[in-house]
């Protein structure tokens, strides 16, 4: 696992299960995955619900254990690290972005954006301009004082981008980001996730059952199904496409405006 | 996570759901101030206790006696003159000696004889003792009718009561022993006592008694014979002198003559340094084997009082390597000591059966939010807190629970003690009784009260946070 030949963000399963005991029946989520996902590639994960997904994901996060195989992530092995390697894992390499938003609902924007920091060990100063930054970056510095309860649900996703990204991990996971918003604002915050993913280069793992929306942005699709992967295949992102052949009416919205 | 930021988190956290919060660390409060309250009333009632003992002079004196009826003593070379003494006199300058031992604040011969006095041509035989100016702050004086000597040398008295009654020739009833000084014993205020004793004369030159003219019932006591056998000095020789001494009544005290005091039997009180002047023949003196005629005086006791009862023992030993015999009431305060803290054992234990169930309020109302903040401890997790900093939040929130509860308990319970204080004091008033402060508020009694309150509050978080640092996350992320 030491010669891995990619740099930051690249990830690797080897053979991983996540197998759940349900009473007498055993669950098998992730049933012999094996992956190479190059650093800096946007992937897209298909499928069903119950597909196993989202428990790839979590497996990926170094929030849940495999029953069996292997996480590599810049050339180490998730499974074979200690609760605390692990936490140290999430809170500097890994940005989550969750279907619910998962924002902390009494805490204001600022606050949700600079939490990562504050388990980071940040200075208080360099934290409070980070935090701010990375807000005026999803395009809701005007609004960090605010909870989350006062946003729209796509500012609320916006919110939750800007911590995830907050800590510039080198793999940003996206469960399920548009199942809670419309088409429009799902497009939006796809596009938010491209523009990261172009501007800081992190490998982005977007789970999703919309296809379409994952044609537009992904380079690679994988369809899961029962726990295993079905088909697994490139894909040219059209996003670069319809935004050269000009705005439609329910196209993407013009880029965010990026602050230097 | 950083301590600063914990607390600041921990607090935000408390602030989220302000009622149910603020009852459970009202809860801590109470239990805190009940605490408070009980010991601040135990430690009250035993300090009260201690100055009560303190001012009866029984605790805080030694009395001390000479060695010359033990044989064998290897006392110190006492350089006076007399290497034929077997022991150490007790004179005035042993006693100069004791009253410069550390924690002595003074050290005063005890004086005590039978005399008569004459009150208006009618002659009265009693106990007299000398008073130090000490005496004064004694509870025996406590209820003076009148007033405390003027000086340590007027020629003034103070009279117990039965003793002013007998003067006045009434008669109280038997039975009812807290008869205070009335307006009759105010009568004697004022007026003149005569006290007729004996002068002893350390002069060889005078070898009879030389009666004061014009004191009749004054027979002359004849001098006792000086042992010579043993080649006294001339100095050995001295006369008797009967002489009489006008006092004035000052004070009339209720002090029970027959109680356990340092003045025990005594009915007429005098100024100890006026007496001493006297040069009073005592019938010690006429006991020694080997009296001291110099013109150093010699006692049969000393008493010596000391700064406050936990010196007694040391200065017991300080006084027997001088050569003497100590005597003092200490065992007794051991024991009254030991009561009060049982006492103060069983008030704090009643005291914390309130904070027991305060603890309880709050591992139950941690236990609830780790239910109802079960998702935001995963989104935590999810952004990189670890198990520890879960665990660290919310023992911080138990700790904040704790501190606001102790320092709330702590002035509620102060304000409880007050108002008992207060209360027991109209009581007293209504009964006719001095003020009484049996409230005390030690600084250690707060402190520790309120880490008391932090300490039981974070045990109480012990189960909560760890709950909640065992939380899955992802199963705390999966449902909606």
């Amino acid at each position: 696992m030491t010669n891995d030949p990619t740099g930051s963000g690249a990830v690797r399963t080897e053979a991983l299960q996540r197998h759940f005991r349900m009473g007498e029946a055993t669950i098998c989520a992730v049933d012999g995955i094996s992956l190479d996902l190059a650093a800096g590639g946007f992937v897209a994960l298909l499928g069903s619900s119950g597909s196993g997904k989202s428990s790839l994901l979590n497996l990926l996060a170094g929030l849940d254990r495999p029953t069996a195989g292997a996480v590599i992530v810049d050339g180490r092995n998730l499974a074979e690290m200690s609760g605390e390697e692990l936490c140290r894992y999430r809170r500097h390499r890994v940005g989550m972005v969750f279907q619910a938003f998962n924002l902390i609902p009494t805490m204001t924007l600022l606050e949700n954006v600079e939490l990562p920091m504050r388990f980071a060990e940040m200075q208080r100063s360099g934290r409070l301009a980070l935090a701010r930054e990375a807000l005026e970056r999803v395009g809701l510095g005007a609004r960090h004082a605010h909870r989350p309860s006062q946003l729209s649900g796509g500012e609320q996703q916006r919110a939750a981008i800007a911590r995830a990204l907050v800590n510039r991990p080198s793999l940003l996971l996206a469960d399920e980001p548009t199942g809670n918003l419309d088409s429009h604002t799902g497009s939006e915050i796809l596009e938010l996730l491209h523009e990261s993913n172009e501007q800081f280069g992190m490998t982005v793992v977007l789970v999703t059952h919309e296809q379409a929306l994952a044609e537009r942005y992904a380079q690679r699709l994988i369809f899961l199904a029962d726990g295993k992967v079905v088909v697994d295949q490139p894909n040219v992102p059209t996003s670069r496409r319809t935004v050269e052949r000009g705005p439609q009416s329910e196209g993407p919205v013009p880029p965010r405006k990026v602050t230097s | 996570m950083k301590a600063g930021d914990l607390v600041e988190l921990a607090v935000r956290n408390l602030r989220e759901s302000v009622l149910r919060n603020s009852l459970t660390t009202l809860g801590i409060g109470v239990g805190v101030a009940s605490l408070v309250a009980m010991l601040s009333l135990g430690i009250g009632l035993q300090q009260l206790a201690n100055r009560r003992l303190e001012r009866s002079g029984l605790f805080d004196t030694i009395v001390v006696t000479s060695r010359r009826s033990l044989r064998g003593f290897d006392r110190r070379a006492y350089g006076n003159g007399q290497p034929s003494a077997k022991s150490r006199p007790l004179d005035e300058n042993a006693r100069l000696e004791m009253a410069r031992l550390p924690n002595v604040l003074e050290a005063t011969p005890d004086i005590r004889f039978v005399t008569e006095f004459h009150y208006q041509g009618k002659p009265q035989l009693t106990m007299v003792a000398g008073l130090p100016p000490s005496a004064r702050d004694k509870d025996a004086f406590e209820n003076i009718q009148g007033q405390f000597f003027s000086s340590d040398t007027a020629d003034e008295a103070i009279l117990q009561i039965q003793f002013a009654d007998e003067l006045l020739g009434i008669h109280r009833e038997p039975g009812n022993p807290s008869s205070k000084p009335d307006a009759n014993c105010q009568a004697l205020i004022g007026k003149e006592i005569t006290l007729s004793y004996a002068e002893r004369i350390p002069s060889p030159n005078i070898s009879e008694a030389q009666p004061v003219a014009g004191n009749p019932p004054n027979p002359p006591q004849t001098p006792p014979e000086t042992s010579s056998d043993d080649g006294e000095p001339a100095a050995a020789s001295f006369s008797v002198v009967p002489r009489e001494r006008k006092l004035r009544i000052v004070g009339i005290t209720d002090q029970d003559p027959d109680g356990i005091r340092g003045t025990s039997g005594a009915r007429v009180f005098i100024p100890l340094e006026m007496v001493e002047n006297l040069h009073i023949m005592l019938p010690s003196e006429m006991r020694e084997s080997e009296p001291n005629f110099s013109s150093v005086p010699t006692y049969l006791s000393l008493s010596v009082r000391v700064k406050d009862p936990n010196h007694v023992e040391s200065v017991q030993d300080a006084i027997k390597k001088l050569g003497f015999n100590t005597f003092s009431v200490l065992d007794a305060t051991r024991n009254l000591r030991r009561g009060f803290s049982g006492v103060d054992l069983f008030l704090g234990i009643f005291g914390s059966l309130a904070l027991t169930v305060a603890a309880l309020g709050i591992v139950n109302t941690l236990a609830m939010a780790t239910l109802e903040r079960r998702r935001e401890i995963g989104i935590m997790k999810a952004i990189g807190a670890s198990d520890g900093d879960v665990k660290k939040l919310f023992f911080a929130e138990a700790a904040v629970m704790g501190l606001v509860g102790g320092v709330l308990g702590v002035a509620l319970g102060w304000s409880i003690g007050r108002v008992i204080n207060i209360g027991t004091n109209i009581y007293l008033r209504r009964q006719d009784l001095p003020a009484e402060n049996l409230w005390s508020v030690p600084w250690w009694l707060v402190a520790g009260a309120i880490v008391f309150a932090v300490l039981v509050s974070m045990i109480s978080g012990l189960y909560p946070a760890a709950r909640a640092a065992r939380l899955d996350p992802v199963q705390a992320l999966r449902y909606e």
